[in-house]
Formats: structure tokens, C-alpha cells, sequence
């Protein structure tokens, strides 16, 4: 047997393991009851956000000027809003712009940040410090302060808050990343893999990545947690989803000047649903971030 | 256990003055991160103050009287050297200086700020630590279940069901920040329990889960349990041995949460119409008032920062793992 082969051998021996290790994480996440709860509550909203229009019991944007302000009631059961229309529609129907943007987001942010996060760790160097210290400066101010400065800058839209949110999101997920690529680089699979002449890029996402997607699968979930939270307060703010679009935190931003006059539906069950959607993201970070640590 | 070689750690002072040198570095890339973020604005300066209709003259001397005809470099060496002296420019809504309003926030929000504080610790504590000395029993996984449900959900939309229960419902609050100018400082007190509330809720589980994962350690510590065996009641072995042990990654992460409170602030004042730092920033967003933006946010990230290394500066000094590790 070549050392080529040997060193093949070695750098492949991982593989079944993993696999095992892969089924056995999904039976013990199955297992635990937070994450069970968080699922039907994620999956709920899915379906909310999925089929939402077809069926919300009235149209959403339809106002009605003769049904402003109606408390709720058996034809309306959230009541309405300021200009008429359905709250429960809008509830359920709102699902839909947070459950595009948030993920999109995070999604963008951690494969940005993966890839990052493998060239530091593995690479090192000047890069590795002018991106640490770039990390520092973003962490120096709460995720909403750095998207408001970008959003003002580029013009508020659903897309900007995904491009936005996945920036501010990425060095995040890379300083997590580079530490795990760092404490993996010395190991003997990527000096043989080296050994074996493979290239640099080669090394770092053929080798090592499969190797650090526990953590980057916890960044991911608890990034969404962040990610739901950021996307409703900056809506909240007037700096995402706009009007008339029916989305939870502009709904709330819309509405909660009419509280003291006695209005507490229309703003009461946007609110419900976006806390019942971040604990429900939160209890399923929690679990993943359980079960990959022990 | 954490237990340091000797000389593997600077002392205390070296250890403060790199921390120091890096946040200053930090500040420097974030000031020019917002400045340069607010030169992407598309049109100039002068165009969007005086509208559409406005002479292309008149532009222009707006434009010269703002400064933003110079080179980006230029401008930003003058903001920059006009900032470090306190002066921020002119606002672009206000048509006057920004310092002013940007103290005169900072300290409404520090009020608002203080009394989330002085809730939020003592509380976020005595849960934790009743969470540790009730480890795995139903309390303590109600502590957790609050704490996490608290720290995830926005402080908007927390605040919005505060606002319904204590200020519409039980009428035992007022559901605005905002008091006559004059008011006394009980009434402000009064005025700001309301807003204060989603600050502590989001506080409250990290504050916890901090001083209850403290606790548990000590609680399991070498020394908690020589001072069991030694005869000590259980009462004085938490109160002298574990506490004091426990308290201290306790107030460390009380200092980094202060990154989390002004982002809190700044939904808290927008929600309850209260003058701080945070709504002056998001009114700036919003009426594209760059000056004014980029001294909310400057100023936000400098308190951020004093916090942090103000947290380093008090974890080392109490702690002395790290006080007397670069002594031989």
C-alpha cells in the first residue's frame, strides 16, 4: 500500500462515523420536549406564511371605512385595524414577510461567514487580524445602531434588511467558525490531506469544513433567533417592510399610537405572534445547541 | 479549574492598556464606517435639505456652507478632529449645532438606562442564584423558562403588552415616557417604571443565567465544601464562600449587557415617544439627518465602549486569577 493510499485511508476513515453521528443527533433532538414545542410553533408559522392568503378568513389589505376600530368579535375575531381591516388576516398572513426575510438573512450570513471563518482560521495572517479587528468594531454597537446606519443609507426594502442583517451577521458567524477551523487545523486527516498535494480551497472545504458543521449548525439556529428579533424592531422602526404589506412589526409601529384611546387589539396579537415565533426559533437553538455540545 | 501559569497573563495595567489601545482602534474603524455609510446617500447634501425646486445655485452654496463640496478625506478629518472636541456639526433638521441635543439625550437616556439598572440587577441576581441552590427543580426551571423568554422577545413587543396590562387594563401607570417639563422626580420616576420594564425583561435572563452558572460552580468548588466539612451552616458558606465567588462573572457580564440595553433604548423611546439618545438617532434615520446620525451613533458606540473596558478594569480587579497571575 502507496502512503498516498494510507493517507487516503486516514483522511477518509472519518466519513462513516459521521454519518452515524448524524442520525443519532437527530434522534436526541427529536427526544427533547423544547425542541419538540419550538418545531410545532416553527412549523405553524410555515404553514401560516406558506397558505396563509388562502386561508385567512378576509382579505388582509381590504379596508373597510364603515369597520374602523371594531373590537373583537364573532365576524371578526382579532378585530380590526385604524382603516378597517382584519387583524387575524393580517396576523396570519404576516407571517409570510419575516419568514422570508430572517432566514434569507441568516442564511446569507452564515455561508458568508463560513467561508470567512474557514480562510482565517486556516490562512491566518494579515487577514485573519484586519477581519478580527473589523468583528471588534461591528460588536462595538447593537445590531440595530450598525443595520439603521446601512438601511439609511441604502434605501429601506425587504432586501436590504436580508443584505443588511446578513453583513452585520457574517463576522459573527466567522469569528465562531475560525475558532473551530484553528483548534482542527493541526489535526493529523489535514496534514496528511496536505500531504496528498491537495490544494488550499480543497483542504478547507472538503476536509475541514464537514468537520466544523456542528458549530456553524448552532450559529445558524441561534442566528435565526437574532435574526427574527432584528427583522421585527428595525419593521418596528419604519426601516423594513413597508405599508400597506402586511407585516407584524410595521402593523404594531402603524398602530400602537391608538393604545391609550382604548385599540388593544391591533397591536396585542401582532405582538403575541412575533414572541410566540422568537421563543418557539429560541427553544429549538437551545436544544441544537445541547444536544451538539454534549 | 481556570488556573493560570505565572507570566502567561500581563498584569493588570499591561492587560487594561492593550485593552484600551484596541478599543480605540475599534472606535476608529467604526467612526469611519458611519461617516463613510452616510456619504452613500444618492443626491447631495444641499438637494435633499432645500427639495426638488430649490435653485442649482443655491445647492451649491448650501453645499459649500455644509462643507460637503470637499474630498470624503477632507470632510472626514474635520468631523472626526470636530467630534474629538465635542463638536459634531450642525444638524440638518434643526439648522443648529448637534452637541447640545446629543448631551441633553444622552442624559435622559441615562436616567431611563440607571433605573432599568437598578431593577434589573439585584433581581437578575437573587433569581439566579435561587435558580442554583434549586438546580434542576421546578423553580429554577421556571427562572430559566422566563429568563430566555424575556431575553428573546423584542423589548416593542414586550413593551406593547406592558403598556396594555399596567397602562390600559390596571391604570396604575402612565402609558408615555414623556413628562411636563418641571415635573418633579417622582413623577418622572413614575413615568419611567413603564418604559424601564422591557429593559429589565431582556436583561433579567442573562443576569441570571450568569450569576446561577457562578453559583453552581462555587457551590461545587473545593473550598465550598472544606467550608462545609470545617462546620459551617449552609448559610454562611453561601453568603461568605459562595457568592463572592459567584458575583464576579456576575458583574462582568453586566458591563457587556450595556451593548444590549441601548439597542433596547433606542425601541423603548421610539415606543413611549421619550427623548433620548436612541429617538433622536432613529429621528435622525429617518429625516436622513446625517450629523445628527452619525453623533448618535458615535456617542452610543463610546459608551459601549467605556462599559466594556469599565467591565475588564472591575473583573480584574476583583478577581485575582487574573490580578496576580503576571507576579512570580
Amino acid at each position: 500500500m502507496s502512503a498516498g493510499a494510507v493517507a487516503a485511508l486516514l483522511g477518509r476513515s472519518r466519513r462513516p462515523s459521521q454519518a452515524r453521528a448524524r442520525r443519532d443527533l437527530a434522534h436526541r433532538l427529536l427526544r427533547s420536549a423544547g425542541f419538540d414545542a419550538g418545531a410545532a410553533i416553527l412549523a405553524f408559522w410555515v404553514v401560516c406564511a406558506l397558505f396563509g392568503p388562502a386561508f385567512a378568513p378576509r382579505g388582509a389589505l381590504a379596508p373597510s371605512l364603515l369597520a374602523t376600530n371594531l373590537p373583537p368579535s364573532a365576524a371578526h375575531m382579532f378585530g380590526t385595524d385604524q382603516l378597517g381591516r382584519d387583524v387575524l388576516s393580517r396576523v396570519i398572513v404576516g407571517a409570510r414577510s419575516i419568514l422570508e426575510i430572517a432566514p434569507l438573512a441568516t442564511l446569507l450570513g452564515t455561508v458568508a461567514g463560513t467561508a470567512l471563518g474557514l480562510v482565517m482560521g486556516y490562512v491566518g495572517g494579515l487577514l485573519d487580524v484586519l477581519v478580527s479587528r473589523l468583528v471588534e468594531a461591528v460588536l462595538a454597537l447593537p445590531v440595530v445602531i450598525v443595520a439603521l446606519v446601512f438601511i439609511v443609507a441604502i434605501g429601506p426594502s425587504g432586501a436590504t434588511l436580508v443584505v443588511v442583517i446578513g453583513f452585520v451577521f457574517a463576522p459573527l458567524v466567522a469569528r465562531t467558525v475560525r475558532a473551530a477551523v484553528v483548534a482542527e487545523r493541526e489535526l493529523d486527516y489535514v496534514a496528511s490531506a496536505r500531504l496528498r498535494g491537495e490544494s488550499a480551497p480543497r483542504v478547507m472545504f472538503a476536509e475541514i469544513l464537514p468537520n466544523v458543521l456542528a458549530p456553524v449548525l448552532v450559529e445558524f439556529t441561534v442566528r435565526l433567533g437574532y435574526a427574527i428579533f432584528a427583522v421585527a424592531t428595525l419593521s418596528f422602526l419604519g426601516f423594513g417592510v413597508q405599508p400597506p404589506t402586511p407585516d407584524w412589526g410595521s402593523d404594531i409601529a402603524a398602530n400602537y399610537g391608538v393604545i391609550p384611546a382604548g385599540y388593544w387589539w391591533e397591536t396585542l396579537f401582532p405582538a403575541l405572534a412575533i414572541a410566540s415565533l422568537v421563543v418557539g426559533v429560541n427553544l429549538v437553538a437551545d436544544a441544537v445547541e445541547a444536544v451538539t455540545s454534549s | 479549574m481556570r488556573r493560570s501559569a505565572p507570566g502567561e497573563r500581563p498584569p493588570v495595567t499591561a492587560y487594561l492598556s492593550k485593552r484600551l489601545g484596541l478599543a480605540l482602534v475599534s472606535l476608529l474603524l467604526l467612526s469611519m464606517v458611519v461617516f463613510f455609510a452616510g456619504q452613500v446617500l444618492p443626491g447631495d447634501a444641499g438637494r435633499a435639505i432645500l427639495g426638488p425646486l430649490a435653485a442649482e445655485s443655491a445647492v451649491r452654496h448650501l453645499d459649500r456652507q455644509l462643507g460637503v463640496d470637499r474630498p470624503l478625506v477632507v470632510q472626514y478629518a474635520r468631523w472626526v478632529s470636530g467630534a474629538i472636541h465635542g463638536d459634531f456639526g450642525r444638524s440638518y433638521q434643526y439648522r443648529s449645532a448637534v452637541a447640545p441635543f446629543i448631551w441633553s439625550a444622552a442624559l435622559n437616556s441615562l436616567k431611563l438606562a440607571a433605573l432599568a439598572f437598578v431593577i434589573v440587577v439585584p433581581l437578575g441576581i437573587l433569581g439566579g442564584v435561587v435558580a442554583a441552590l434549586h438546580v434542576g427543580r421546578p423553580l429554577d426551571r421556571a427562572i430559566s423558562v422566563l429568563g430566555l423568554s424575556g431575553s428573546t422577545v423584542p423589548e416593542f413587543v414586550s413593551g406593547i403588552v406592558v403598556i396594555e396590562v399596567f397602562g390600559l387594563w390596571l391604570k396604575v401607570l402612565p402609558v408615555t415616557a414623556a413628562t411636563p417639563p418641571g415635573a418633579s422626580l417622582p413623577t418622572q420616576l413614575d413615568h419611567l417604571v413603564l418604559p424601564a420594564i422591557p429593559l429589565v425583561l431582556v436583561l433579567f435572563g442573562y443576569i441570571a443565567r450568569m450569576a446561577r452558572a457562578g453559583t453552581v460552580e462555587a457551590l461545587d468548588s473545593d473550598y465550598a465544601r472544606t467550608a462545609v466539612l470545617k462546620g459551617l451552616t449552609r448559610r454562611v458558606v453561601i453568603r461568605r464562600h459562595v457568592l463572592r465567588n459567584s458575583l464576579i462573572p456576575t458583574i462582568a457580564v453586566i458591563a457587556t449587557q450595556t451593548g444590549y440595553l441601548i439597542g433596547g433604548l433606542v425601541v423603548v423611546e421610539t415606543l413611549f415617544d421619550y427623548q433620548g439618545i436612541g429617538l433622536l438617532t432613529v429621528r435622525a434615520a429617518t429625516a436622513r439627518d446625517f450629523p445628527m446620525l452619525e453623533a448618535g451613533v458615535l456617542t452610543i458606540g463610546v459608551v459601549y465602549m467605556a462599559a466594556t473596558l469599565a467591565a475588564d478594569a472591575l473583573t480584574s480587579v476583583l478577581n485575582p486569577r487574573i490580578r496576580l497571575a503576571g507576579e512570580p
